[in-house]
């Protein structure tokens, strides 16, 4: 196991370095950047500003050959050193705040909904197969897959400003907002939590439930159960014994597809409903090339998505005996 | 010798030979067993009514397309300047107990300087009868030029009585119809699917037989790039592409550009679904045969392993487009996508930024359910051909 967990960690490495580098070329893909702009403007205003020109000039290497620059990012980024904000004249670290954290919470809390209501209804969906619930709960994931998401947050504010008079954006109430973290703020976060946290999650729970129901039902249908019911096993036991033990495996490695479309889908989410996360500062920061920032954003995401990855990975090896052994024998 | 003789005597049957005198296939039995692999996949698909029916929408949805000219009211960018913000228009059948066929009354806006909102009213005496296939000038947004100024007209499916309005779906900011601009965006909506899943699909195929035949170092490097754009939720990465398409460039330049970001990043997961498929099919013996007879790489990837699979790649490719509808839906409406003058569901979307927008122009959010209904259509369309790719089973 320990050789598994190891290996895995050090797949991790040069994943992130191409991460970094794809991540540093995009950043750097729009003609001109922000000194550029911010030049214009000065200009503009009658302003020369050249040593504060000369100052990000000097300070971020601007004039360095890119490759060097991707270095001194990365060995910043290494230190706790994300850059500098151009637009709100900050270091990265300080603009973002709690944002970071902020998105983790809400897309744990998210993938934890997924979890708890596709696991039974998926469950109850395959034993029951064909009947009215299973049928109603289809069509409804299906809308829940065709709908996207930020249109159903639309539609959900709207119903909540129009017929119960309230506002539900926002993910703590305005007084605690750029407050410290006290316990009365984190139970307004967890009273927001939901509206997002049932938006993000429609569209994954939708396919979860379909996946653990084709899985489940392919188990089902299998000779050893049908052995078992007829050797006069409870349906119960031969239900929970071993079909569903088998079906969770796909239902946990599923999870490496269910990261990258949650947190997409929060970073869209966040912007209608307007949450304190990375995503309206991630858009805001690309329309206005603030690049550091939006690197340190794409960072985040990307590395979240890289450890969640790792966690499905761990989580299937303790699952599963066949995949931690095989990694020990291939050593 | 004798004794030879009379062992290879042997019984013979003097009739004819007849292969079904055993079991005789029913002619329903003979018409499946003759019956090629499409032919199986079609009666296998037509099996499944939800996505027979999806399918026979979108393919209509599509060639309406064409014509949308001809289908919509109003030019999709006429602005109606004494209308701005009007409500859907209700259709009525009976005025006061008469049955007089659909019709609309006719409506009077006035803006309201304590709210700052326009107020619409309807006037119960002016009837404005809806025309069908009309082909009169006689009202503002008539005209139109047909598939890209060939030929001009002004004949409509239906339109407004002459001097009358008729906005079914309301209109927006600037008075513009929003039924007509549903109707035009469609075009471009739909079109990013289509095109999107032309690139995504030609690089899936090419880098995954490359790396399904090749095998080695150059499949497992293709590996990695795989699962590290995998491994990049798509969004965010979408929306940092299209923040890099040039402030400068055309309007179309950048649904260019969009379709081939949403079809750069959609290839992965074809790739590898026809990598893990080749893998398994060139150990057979029909591959096996064929290479023996020194066929090249690329005849016996196109010639004999793709027909055995394509069925399965047709099915997943149709369940990508619903994505890329979606994926440009959500940047246009975050506005990284396409800009106006080109109108597509997103654009329309994007007048919808906040709550204060739909409370008090809840119409706007109308192109939402196209979205949803052709999305929905895709969905049960590629769930119907994946069951029937594999006809045998």
């Amino acid at each position: 196991m320990f050789g598994y967990i190891a290996r895995r960690l050090l797949i991790m490495i040069p994943t992130m370095l191409v991460i970094s580098a794809l991540v540093f070329i995009i950043i750097q893909l729009p003609p001109g950047d922000y000194l550029t702009t911010l030049i214009n403007e000065l200009q503009a205003q009658g302003e020369s500003g050249e040593e504060r020109i000369a100052y990000y000039r000097e300070l971020y290497g601007l004039d360095q050959p890119m490759i060097i620059q991707y270095f001194n990012w990365l060995w910043g980024m290494l230190h706790g050193d994300f850059g500098h904000s151009f637009e709100y004249d900050l270091p990265v670290s300080e603009v973002v705040g709690d944002r970071m954290s902020l998105t983790f919470v809400l897309n744990f809390f998210t993938i934890l909904f997924i979890y708890i209501v596709a696991f039974p209804i998926g469950v109850y969906s395959a034993v029951r197969q064909y009947s009215v619930g299973d049928y109603s709960l289809t069509l409804i994931g299906y809308l829940g897959l065709a709908t996207p998401n930020f249109l159903l947050a639309l539609i959900l504010l709207y119903i909540a400003k129009a017929y119960f008079g309230v506002d539900v954006g926002g993910l703590m109430d305005e007084q605690y907002i750029d407050a410290p973290w006290s316990m009365d703020k984190a139970l307004s976060v967890l009273e927001h939590l939901w509206v997002p946290v049932i938006v993000i999650g429609t569209s994954g729970t939708a396919s979860m439930i379909r996946r653990l129901r084709a899985n489940l039902l392919d188990e089902l249908h299998k000779q050893y159960v049908i052995t078992a019911r007829a050797k006069g096993l409870s349906p119960k036991k031969a239900l929970v014994k071993y079909p569903l033990r088998m079906a969770l495996n796909p239902f946990i490695s599923d999870i490496g597809n269910l990261i990258p479309d949650v947190i997409s889908g929060s970073a869209i989410v966040a912007v209608v409903l307007g949450l304190e996360t990375t995503g309206p500062m991630l858009l805001n920061a690309l329309l206005a090339q603030d690049i550091y920032l939006a690197g340190s954003f794409l960072m985040f995401v990307a590395l979240l998505t890289v450890v969640g990855m790792l966690v499905s990975d761990l989580a299937l090896a303790l699952l599963d005996p066949r995949i931690r052994l095989g990694a020990e024998a291939s050593k | 010798m004798s004794d030879i003789s009379n062992k290879n005597s042997h019984w013979v049957n003097e009739n004819e030979w007849n292969p079904d005198s055993v079991t005789k296939l029913t002619t329903e039995q003979e018409r499946y067993y003759q019956a090629s692999q499409w032919q199986l996949m079609w009666w296998k698909f037509r099996k499944h009514r939800v996505a027979l029916i999806s399918g026979i929408f979108l393919v209509t949805v599509y060639f309406s397309l064409l014509i949308s000219e001809f289908l919509n009211p109003y030019n999709p960018n006429h602005r109606h300047t004494d209308y701005l913000y009007m409500p859907p228009q209700e259709v009525h059948f009976t005025h006061e107990g008469e049955f007089i066929g659909p019709f609309v009354y006719g409506t009077k806006g006035e803006f309201d300087l304590k709210t700052w909102q326009w107020v619409y009213e309807e006037d119960m005496s002016d009837i404005q009868k809806i025309r069908f296939f009309c082909s009169s000038n006689d009202y503002a947004g008539a005209e139109y030029e047909f598939w890209g100024g060939l030929f001009t007209g002004d004949t409509h499916l239906f339109c407004p009585a002459p001097g009358g309005q008729l906005f079914l779906m309301g209109t927006d900011r600037l008075g513009r119809d929003m039924l007509s601009r549903m109707g035009y965006g469609g075009r471009i909506s739909l079109t990013v699917g289509i095109v999107g899943i032309a690139i995504s699909f030609v690089m899936g195929i090419t880098i995954g037989g490359i790396a399904g035949y090749y095998g080695g170092f150059i499949d497992s490097t293709i590996q990695r790039v795989i699962e590290i754009i995998r491994s990049f939720p798509q969004l965010p990465l979408w929306m940092a592409l299209s923040a890099a398409l040039p402030v400068t460039w055309s309007p179309i330049l950048v649904f260019f550009g969009l379709t081939i970001i949403l079809g750069m990043l959609d290839w992965p997961g074809l790739a590898r679904a026809v990598r893990s498929k080749l893998l398994s099919l060139r150990e057979e013996d029909f591959a096996v045969a064929a290479n023996l007879m020194g066929a090249s790489p690329k005849r016996i990837i196109m010639r004999h392993l793709m027909p055995s699979f394509m069925s399965h790649l047709i099915a997943s490719a149709s369940l990508s487009i619903p994505a890329m509808i979606l994926g440009e839906t959500a940047l246009s409406y975050l506005g990284l996508g396409l800009r106006p003058p080109i109108t597509s569901w997103g654009v329309l979307l994007n007048e919808v930024q906040n709550i204060n927008d739909i409370v008090l122009h809840p119409w706007l959010i109308v192109p939402m359910i196209s979205v949803v209904l052709v999305v929905l259509a895709f969905n049960f369309l590629g769930d119907g051909l994946r069951d029937a790719s594999d006809p045998y089973k």
